[in-house]
């Protein structure tokens, strides 16, 4: 129950931060494709920075999670083909709707209904990936 | 504090979500949303005739209550942490925008054009709306992550298969916003 709440506050700190940087605003990620302002690189890029620092410490120094446990950080499958076009796939849908799977949620709490389309569309998106899976390079 | 009814700066926004990542690390899981998607599917019963989906969904039951907080923060972000929410983004592309009819660049969140509830009526704008987010979520499961699990989690573990993901990411929104948009808006 309390790790359940504790995620819940991890939660609404990300989708406070979404909002307040503006990364979930359709006009930032339209901007960023039009290379027009540093803000959204300037986001990721120190996201980053920090991330990749806090991972090598976590690594180096074999630091345990709050729970005492050793924290593991899986590598992914290796591959090429499914990244790559996958990836491609995600970005004109990023491109359009200019909402990321965490954003959509953020403005849905932040009161702007139409998000609900994108939603039900990413979930349906989702299933018909899990549908034909088999039938695509991965 | 004044700072925090103000647009946050990249200096703060960034470093905030890699404390949100490494939070999660220092709780034994990973950061990465589009899961919820799929976890979504298998809630809606999508498990009982595809494998995919036949999984213990509360095995990724953290991960929900991330989502339910993500709807939450943008509730207390909007109503208790800001006074303007008005994006201002640059000159140049305000006027592009303006070309592209979307009047209410450089005055609102959204575009009013595409995400308020009488746009909505328009079959053009339910279409892209449709059509976007169902690539974002064949997209995100296809590549296995989206902006959070691959361009922070991933390349923040050096994650070679996440730089190819990120890639794409950009190649595709370069080509909508480019190439598609301008048709599209």
């Amino acid at each position: 129950m309390a790790r359940s709440f504790s995620f819940l506050l991890i939660g609404i700190l990300f989708g406070i931060t979404m909002f307040k940087s503006e990364a979930a605003s359709w006009f930032r990620i339209y901007e960023m494709f039009q290379f027009k302002s540093f803000h959204m690189y300037g986001i990721i890029g120190s996201a980053l920075v920090l991330g990749i620092l806090m991972i090598q410490l976590i690594k180096r120094l074999k630091l345990k999670s709050f729970y005492g446990e050793s924290i593991e950080i899986k590598d992914k499958d290796k591959s090429f083909y499914r990244y790559s076009i996958g990836g491609i796939i995600f970005g004109l849908g990023w491109g359009l709707s200019g909402a990321c799977p965490g954003p959509m949620f953020t403005l849905l709490g932040a009161g702007f209904l139409p998000i609900i389309v994108v939603i039900i569309t990413a979930v349906f998106g989702t299933y018909v990936y899990g549908k034909i899976r088999h039938k695509l390079p991965h | 504090m004044n700072w925090i009814f103000e647009p946050w700066p990249w200096y703060i926004g960034g470093p905030m979500i890699a404390l949100v990542m490494i939070l999660l690390l220092f709780s034994g899981k990973s950061f990465g949303v589009s899961s919820n998607l799929r976890t979504l599917c298998t809630l809606c019963g999508a498990g009982k005739n595809n494998d995919f989906f036949d999984f213990d969904w509360k095995t990724q039951r953290w991960n929900l209550f991330i989502v339910v907080g993500a709807i939450i923060g943008g509730w207390i972000a909007i109503h208790w942490l800001t006074i303007d929410a008005t994006v201002h983004i640059h000159p140049e592309t305000i006027a592009k925008l303006n070309d592209f009819k979307i009047a209410s660049a450089g005055s609102a969140y959204l575009p009013e054009e595409l995400f308020s509830v009488n746009a909505l009526i328009q079959p053009k704008v339910l279409a892209s709306l449709a059509v976007g987010g169902f690539l974002v979520g064949f997209g995100a499961r296809y590549a296995g992550g989206c902006t959070s699990g691959h361009a922070i989690s991933g390349l923040s573990n050096l994650e070679l298969v996440s730089l190819y993901a990120v890639i794409g990411f950009f190649i595709g929104g370069l080509l909508m916003n480019h190439f598609l948009l301008p048709y599209l808006l």
